[in-house]
């Protein structure tokens, strides 16, 4: 038996109010996105509180799994044996052979519940349930009914178009479709915390942008590939997404000349935080992304954070902001962004970053640090924004 | 932007004329040599065509010459082929402690997998092997010893014929391998007249494709394949055989050798000059031997303060394109281990370019790359961490 369709559950959609169908249509639109690669036809559509996907001919069943798996807003993933209707002695045989080729060992529990859809069906959903889940007791010794906590839950749902039978529910990433929530800016370096906390963001239906700050010759064309690469693997949950590759050499030469050593990382972010909201606001963004988790490195010490906080007039959104590194890594592995984040190419940070750099920075004394740069630092700042590159990802 | 390639050793801009000839075996004269047909035999005809020539520029007989997919297969070839073909005659394997990854970490395998004992030996502070090593390394259970022609990192010419001497006269069944990569197209090797049994080199190289290599294997030396399949070339090197490539490689031979002498020359004027302009920017060094010692295309130099990687990325962004330490090693920013080996300072390990040239050089590339040194080196060194 093979299975012809996808029921996609949804959870948290389904308790919104009258802007459901928002939703559910941004989900359509999703499921629609992520299947538009893969090989095969499929037709997605909503009917009764559900999304369906109808896939027409030939298609590869873990590709069209593994891209389901990424969308946002779905709970669960069922597989669908749809049959047509050949009367219920048919429908019971079909019922058995389903049993026998999805659970080779029979030593189960199980439990038909059947949904009724086509209201002219001759019998109704209880005497299907009692009919089915007698035949299949019929044909395996083994096997037990629980009405309770059964271990396989054989759904038969029975629609004008046909039968539909499933049990398996493959895991949904969860969340809220993107799209649902407006769009945010990502700050996203070649490390391993920002492109999660770009991930985490999208899963609440944000749509995202993002923002890479290079500095070459201190960093290389390879790293900025890297960026981009990981920018693709994030449009891969988030959909397309929109990355401004921002030549910052010029800002930082000029902050390492003028102002104190050890104050350079956290003026530097101040200066990367002030670019991303630029781009943000000209955008129509609501807020900004960061990768930053407390007290991971000195510029993520509270005082730091404040600091850089200091120069956002936008919610800077942290999500991974109580995470320990493990967690972190193990969602980046998750996610597979994590093989692509521990390539060993310079960031633009690691060549400026002082020595001893402070780890209690206070914002006035900042503040007054960047006095210095008075003279020169909103032309160079108007230049970095104006010859930044603007790289469409996913599309 | 103007483009001054000075990657030479990591590879070649290939001859238009091989590009052309290239693309006319694909697309006309593509039939398997292994075919009986008309299309077979031509096809054919290009592979006895590249077998002749290099035989002819090595002065060897063409069926002690083989194709493969590179220098880096030439060599695994040369080595796990002969390595197994001989244990019989002993377990001993004798290489430099600064030869190329395709040969270190073939040995590695051997030494790890396969119960092979392997000695590497020491270099002097310019990068050439010690013979007095040699000598001592030498031993009954020794059956195969590769040494390199020309060291890629720093261009240290190594003493081959001396080397080969040393081990023929200590027991003439001893194999001698030499990696000629980077020495052919630059050097007239003669393998017999240096007592060689094995000796790899590449296409690409010496402006031929890449993906092309061939090993001499000396009539008398027995060798096991590494790759099984249809045994073609006399079952050493099975596969259908990539004549575009050979014919490539073929080609790339011939033109390279013409006007040899004069192109040689013409390099180690411009290294001498490269080398004598460098040196006037403060705190820095030039690797290795630099006089007529040393292989003529390669300048490895050293500048303090500044990592490489930076250092290489300026250059790129003025259109130079060079490499840190050895290109095949540089996608690991690990500190080279031939630097290491010849003894330089701490304060270059990390800071050290290679220069490589071809015949395609000019002076004017070389003063060019001059000024924008003299003008980025020291922006950079007044950018450091502190």
């Amino acid at each position: 038996m093979r299975f012809s369709t996808f029921l996609l559950k949804y959870g948290e959609i389904g308790i919104k109010g009258k802007n459901r169908y928002l939703f559910e249509d941004a989900l359509v639109r999703r499921v629609r996105h992520a299947l538009s690669g893969a090989d095969g036809s499929f037709r997605v559509y909503k009917s009764q509180a559900r999304v369906y996907v109808d896939c027409e001919g030939e298609y590869d069943y873990e590709e069209v799994t593994d891209r389901l798996k990424r969308v946002f807003g779905l709970v669960g993933i069922c597989p669908v044996v749809r049959l047509m209707d050949r009367g219920f002695e048919e429908l019971k045989k079909d019922a058995v052979t389903y049993m026998d080729e999805t659970y080779p060992d029979k030593k189960l529990t199980f439990k038909v519940e059947t949904r009724r859809a086509k209201k002219t069906y001759p019998m109704n959903s209880m005497e299907i349930s009692r009919d089915l889940g007698e035949a299949i007791l019929h044909a395996f010794p083994d096997i037990r009914v629980d009405v309770h906590h059964p271990d396989v839950m054989l759904n038969v749902e029975v629609r004008t178009d046909g039968i539909y039978i499933y049990s398996r529910v493959i895991p949904g990433a969860g969340g809220m479709p993107v799209g649902t929530s407006g769009t945010a800016m990502l700050l996203l370096s070649g490390g391993i915390d920002s492109p999660v906390a770009g991930y985490m963001i999208a899963k609440r239906g944000v749509e995202i942008e993002a923002v890479y700050f290079h500095a070459p010759p201190y960093t290389s064309e390879r790293a900025k590939q890297k960026v981009v690469d990981l920018a693709q693997i994030v449009s891969r949950y988030a959909g397309k997404l929109k990355l401004h590759v921002v030549n910052f050499t010029d800002i930082q030469l000029y902050i390492y000349d003028q102002c104190p050593h050890d104050e350079l990382t956290i003026i530097m972010r101040r200066y990367m935080m002030r670019i991303a909201e630029h781009f943000a606001r000209k955008d129509g963004c609501l807020g900004l992304i960061t990768g930053e988790s407390i007290a991971q490195v000195a510029s993520q010490t509270m005082q730091s954070l404040a600091a850089t906080d200091d120069v956002c007039q936008m919610p800077v959104y942290r999500p991974l902001i109580g995470f320990d590194k493990r967690d972190i890594v193990s969602l980046a592995e998750e996610i597979g962004t994590f093989e692509t984040s521990i390539q060993p190419f310079e960031d633009c940070c690691t060549i400026f970053v002082a020595k001893h750099p402070v780890t209690k920075p206070k914002v006035d004394v900042i503040r007054h640090s960047e006095e210095k740069l008075a003279e020169r630092i909103d032309e160079l700042v108007k230049t970095a924004v104006e010859t930044a590159e603007v790289i469409r990802i996913g599309e | 932007m103007r483009e001054v390639y000075l990657d030479n050793s990591a590879t070649t801009r290939a001859y238009d004329e091989v590009g052309e000839l290239v693309k006319r075996v694909l697309c006309e004269d593509y039939g398997n040599p292994s075919s009986m047909h008309a299309k077979g035999i031509e096809g054919e005809k290009y592979i006895k065509e590249a077998k002749d020539t290099l035989a002819g520029l090595f002065k060897v007989q063409a069926k002690e010459i083989f194709f493969t997919s590179g220098g880096t297969e030439s060599d695994n070839l040369a080595l796990i082929g002969a390595a197994r073909a001989n244990k019989r005659a002993g377990n001993h394997l004798i290489t430099s402690a600064i030869e190329h990854p395709a040969i270190i970490n073939t040995m590695r395998y051997l030494e790890e997998e396969e119960g092979f004992r392997v000695t590497y030996l020491p270099v002097d502070r310019y990068g050439r092997i010690r013979l007095d090593a040699l000598k001592d390394a030498l031993c009954e259970d020794t059956i195969l010893v590769s040494v390199m022609y020309v060291n890629n990192e720093v261009g240290s010419v190594q003493p081959i014929q001396e080397a080969a001497g040393i081990v023929k006269a200590y027991n003439k069944r001893i194999l001698f391998h030499v990696d000629a990569v980077q020495g052919f197209g630059k050097y007239r090797i003669y393998p017999k007249r240096l007592k060689v049994d094995l000796c790899s080199i590449s296409g690409h190289k010496i402006h031929g494709p890449k993906g092309t290599g061939a090993l001499y294997i000396g009539e008398h030396v027995k060798i096991h394949p590494i790759v099984f399949g249809g045994e073609q070339q006399k079952n050493i090197r099975s596969g259908t055989e990539n004549v575009p490539g050979i014919a490539g490689l073929s080609l790339a031979a011939r033109m390279i050798y013409k006007n040899l002498d004069e192109k040689v020359d013409r390099m180690r004027t411009f290294k001498q000059y490269f080398i004598s302009g460098v040196t006037q920017i403060e705190n820095t060094a030039v690797h290795g031997l630099y006089d007529e010692t040393s292989a003529p295309h390669i300048i490895s130099v050293g500048f303090a303060g500044i990592r490489s990687e930076v250092l290489l990325h300026a250059l790129e962004e003025k259109g130079i394109y060079v490499s840190s330490g050895s290109a095949c090693s540089s996608n690991h920013p690990q500190v080279s281990g031939v630097l290491k080996g010849i003894g330089a300072r701490q304060e270059f390990l990390d800071a050290t370019l290679r220069f490589s040239m071809s015949e395609f050089t000019t002076r004017e590339e070389m003063d060019y790359t001059l000024d924008t040194l003299y003008h980025i080196v020291p922006v950079l060194r007044k950018y450091t961490r502190r």
